[in-house]
């Protein structure tokens, strides 16, 4: 039987102030960042506006088609470079050429097709894709992608509550609120572009972040029936412990499928792969240093009524010294006594 | 033992239905067979693709409201909704999609649609035919005077108008033939009856003529030809002609009872080209709406026509209202543009044409298809328009294809590497998972987008969870010292809170994403959901299966390859 990370103690709980000192400290880089450069990088579906992909014949001078479309009055348009020499995207999502779209969103991608076709040569490119979003249909999609986040958070929530207890609940729904943070961060760093596609990334990462969580916690709400009186941090960790193989090999497993989306499936979905990628690291750590001592944190402060004993002794131990040795249940049954009502 | 046999008989049962669901079969589609679309019969997958992977164009379109409030836009909406389907229905594509999303929206899907720009036209076209008697009674002229003085007034000027584009004017040789081609016999009567053109003078004489003796901002830049209420504008002046046109000032002076409609064609003469502007009764003598055919001909005296025949209330007042008008000029206007004005030489029945000089054939194709569809009741703007060229979807599909290989290579090979025995029993598992998913997604007649195919291969890393979570429970029932079968049904028993917990939160999260995503995105809930479904159903009921068949198989005490 191949074997890893079997019957490990390690203590991870202990480490919580390094993990939430690392997250912080990359959550506010990131926003930081945005001080600095401005917003994401919102996708044409949000903000309105034209994207065109073109297949030149032969690789095309940048600045003559930057200038092409300038003196076309199509101002700042964003010419990048699309895998080959030869394939271009174009966006134009400024606010004139979105208002323009107003009146009939096609009309910006005709005029850069003819405007290149007059200057390159008639066939000297294929439209290889054409996207054009008028405003109103941008603004709808915002709406929709932001009611989407708040639903499914809500969604997850009632779900939770529903199944868990309420500080379970809280907990998870906290560490998906550092989820998110974390991944705006990650998106802003990576300069990677917001699309419907990533805003879907982000829920399917916030609900594998969530899996996560929910085995751990499982796991918790069993070994606390199994392991009566025994203070909470000593049944957290061993929760996390029990479940490190599984955690493991899922998300080598899922790694495995990310990474092969990241490096074989083309352009299009990258901007995806990258967000889920990074998911698979959120999730381990979220799900460890985020959602665990947020519920211990939550149990310390409204410690559950049957088990306010076991809260009080968890305090005690805890005043006692912070070793995070493992207890065994029966001294912290006995160390309960004194401090009980 | 009877137990296990249900279970087997169920998996193979499943087995047998999805294998069947997904069996390329025949059904009878539109198909492209020399130029044209016939319906044939097809033999495919029944899996559709999304216009991502296929190649196509998505259409939103809105009311365009930029001209005039529209009263009641839902029932328009829905008006038009049908003109546009029966337009698109005609039109050459395999599955188009047209329906209404919202109160205000029409989508219009074409899979595999090569020419965009003809699909966008063929589309938002009004489509709206008008008969209507040119004005002879030089209406225009005489308010002329009192125009170019408004014109004055509110210093509207040529100059203001030259920021706007000028439209080029067509080639000289086309103009030439409209001119001497387009205008004759432009209506062609019942049999014998026919209709000839008004007396041409050529367009010099004419010009010489007037130059000069008109001095007025407005009226300077009219000059009356050949037909009662025809006038000629220099193609120069075009855009100034328009922007004085537009103002409403000038609009309220324009004489009672009548319109201003440009011409459709460009004359050129003396080496300067002009457009022609008819000033025609408001009211129309008939209207498109009693049409019931058209169809394009092409003719080498008259160039490219459209045919069309009206119904009989359509032809019973079309000859009452000829018989009104003869020797008068009866303007064919489509879209507000006037075609040609031909002088009716004697009454007209059921049939006429429209003349579209030297016009390629597909243009003539299209018109006589938005005219048998009807007219749209209203203006449609574009609201999105999505096209991808099918060389990117099949590209997507390649990519794609390769990327979920891998992925199921490596994640058997973690699988099968950690869990020996067990592990392939999860590969096998992963496999109907693989099969049951797209069996689910062609049974639900969903669509297989790009974001879908993402899904799908994410899910192959995400499937596996569940067997590695039963997998873990049991070695741990394992090293307390259970026996095999304990530990089995021990191990899949405590794992089973966690896997429908983690499966429903999934599911509630692609929901949500399929009620308010667009298409690709609602592909990528679609699979999401169709494969958290089959894993959770593969791995409690499949994968355990497989044990309750390997302990009945092997003798008991036997160590378990986990």
């Amino acid at each position: 039987m191949l074997r890893i990370l079997h019957n490990t103690s390690y203590d991870f709980i202990k480490w919580w102030r390094v993990a939430a000192l690392t997250t912080v400290a990359f959550i506010l880089i990131g926003f930081a960042s945005f001080a600095v450069t401005g917003g994401v990088n919102y996708s044409i579906e949000f903000t309105g506006g034209t994207l065109m992909q073109l297949l030149f014949k032969q690789p095309p001078d940048v600045a003559v088609m930057r200038s092409t479309l300038d003196q076309a009055g199509i101002h700042g348009a964003e010419i990048q470079q699309f895998g080959s020499p030869r394939e271009f995207t174009i966006r134009a999502q400024d606010r004139a050429n979105v208002e323009s779209q107003g009146r009939g969103a096609e009309g910006v991608a005709r005029r850069i097709d003819s405007q290149l076709r007059e200057r390159f040569g008639a066939d000297a490119f294929t439209v290889v894709r054409s996207e054009a979003v008028g405003p109103k249909v941008g603004s709808e999609l915002r709406r929709g992608a932001i009611i989407a986040m708040i639903l499914s958070s809500l969604a997850t929530l009632i779900y939770l509550a529903l199944r868990f207890e309420w500080r379970f609940g809280l907990a998870a729904v906290l560490s998906s609120a550092h989820d998110v943070a974390v991944t705006i961060a990650f998106i802003k760093l990576m300069n990677l572009e917001v699309s419907l596609m990533v805003v879907a990334g982000i829920l399917t990462l916030l609900g594998y972040s969530l899996n996560d969580t929910i085995i751990i916690f499982d796991r918790v709400r069993e070994d606390l029936k199994k392991y009566r009186g025994e203070p909470f941090r000593t049944t957290l960790n061993r929760a996390i412990n029990e479940t490190l193989p599984r955690s493991v090999l899922t998300h080598a497993t899922t790694l495995a499928a990310t990474l092969a989306l990241l490096l074989f499936a083309g352009e299009v979905i990258r901007p995806f792969a990258w967000v889920m990628a990074f998911g698979v690291v959120v999730a381990t750590f979220s799900s460890i240093y985020v959602a665990g001592p947020l519920l211990l944190w939550i149990e310390r402060k409204w410690p559950r009524k049957e088990s306010a004993a076991v809260g009080a002794a968890q305090r005690a131990a805890d005043r006692a010294g912070r070793d995070g040795r493992p207890r065994s249940p029966r001294s912290a049954a006995a160390s309960t006594m004194p401090s009980s009502r | 033992m009877s137990n296990l046999k249900y279970r087997v008989a169920l998996i193979g049962a499943l087995i047998l239905a999805s294998v069947w669901a997904l069996f390329p079969r025949t059904v009878i589609e539109r198909t492209p067979r020399g130029g044209t679309f016939v319906y044939d019969t097809v033999k495919r997958v029944p899996l559709k693709l999304g216009l991502d992977l296929q190649g196509g164009m998505h259409l939103a379109l809105e009311v365009d409201e930029s001209k005039g409030a529209v009263a009641n836009k839902s029932d328009a909406l829905d008006n038009a909704l049908r003109v546009v389907r029966n337009r698109i229905d005609e039109f050459g594509v395999s599955e188009p999609v047209v329906q209404k999303v919202g109160e205000d929206r029409i989508i219009v899907e074409l899979p595999g649609v090569t020419d965009p720009e003809r699909a966008t036209a063929l589309v938002q076209k009004s489509a709206f035919l008008q008969f209507q008697i040119t004005d002879e009674t030089q209406a225009l002229d005489r308010v002329a005077t009192r125009i170019d003085g408004i014109v004055r007034d509110r210093g509207l000027t040529a100059r203001s108008a030259a920021a706007s584009p000028t439209k080029t004017p067509t080639a000289g040789d086309k103009a030439v033939q409209s001119l001497f081609v387009g205008d004759s016999a432009a209506v062609a009567g019942d049999s014998a009856k026919r209709l000839a053109t008004a007396d041409s003078a050529t367009p010099d004489t004419n010009t010489a003529a007037l130059t000069g003796t008109r001095d007025g901002p407005f009226s300077r830049l009219l000059q009356p030809y050949q037909i009662p209420g025809q006038y000629l504008v220099a193609a120069s002046d075009e855009p100034t002609m328009r922007l004085f046109l537009a103002d409403s000032a000038v609009q309220a002076a324009l004489p009672p009872g009548k319109v201003v409609r440009w011409g459709s064609d460009t004359v050129v003469a003396g080496g300067k080209s002009y457009r022609s502007l008819y000033v025609l009764d408001t009211r129309p003598i008939i209207t498109g709406d009693y049409l019931v055919d058209a169809k394009p001909r092409s003719d080498p005296m008259e160039g490219t026509v459209v045919t069309f025949t009206l119904n009989n209330e359509g032809a019973r007042r079309f000859k009452t209202e000829t018989a009104r008008h003869i020797q008068d000029n009866m303007a064919i206007v489509l879209d507000d543009r006037v075609m040609s004005a031909p002088v009716i030489q004697s009454s007209i029945g059921r049939d006429g044409q429209i003349t579209m000089g030297r016009a390629d054939v597909q243009a003539a194709q299209d018109l006589a298809l938005v005219l048998r569809a009807g007219s749209l009741p209203v203006a449609l703007k574009v609201a999105e328009v999505r096209q991808i060229g099918a060389s990117l979807g099949q590209d997507s599909i390649d990519r794609g294809l390769v990327a979920g290989a891998i992925a199921i290579a490596l994640v058997v090979l973690i699988m099968i590497g950690y869990y020996r025995l067990s592990g392939v029993l999860a590969v096998f598992a992963l496999i109907l998972y693989m099969l049951y998913t797209l069996a689910v997604l062609a049974g639900f007649d969903a669509v297989l987008t790009l974001p879908g195919i993402a899904g799908l291969v994410l899910t192959v890393g995400i499937a596996v969870d569940a067997n590695v979570l039963i997998f873990e429970r049991i070695r741990e029932e394992l090293d307390r010292g259970k026996t095999v079968r304990t530990a089995i049904d021990e191990g899949f028993r405590h794992a089973l809170s966690a896997i429908v917990d983690t499966s429903v939160t999934t599911i509630l999260t692609g929901a949500i994403l399929y009620q308010y995503g667009t298409g690709p995105v609602r592909g990528f809930a679609v699979t999401l959901i169709a494969g958290i479904l089959a894993s959770m159903f593969t791995a409690i009921f499949v994968t355990r299966t497989f044990y309750l068949v390997w302990l009945s198989r092997t003798a008991a005490g036997r160590p378990l390859s986990i």
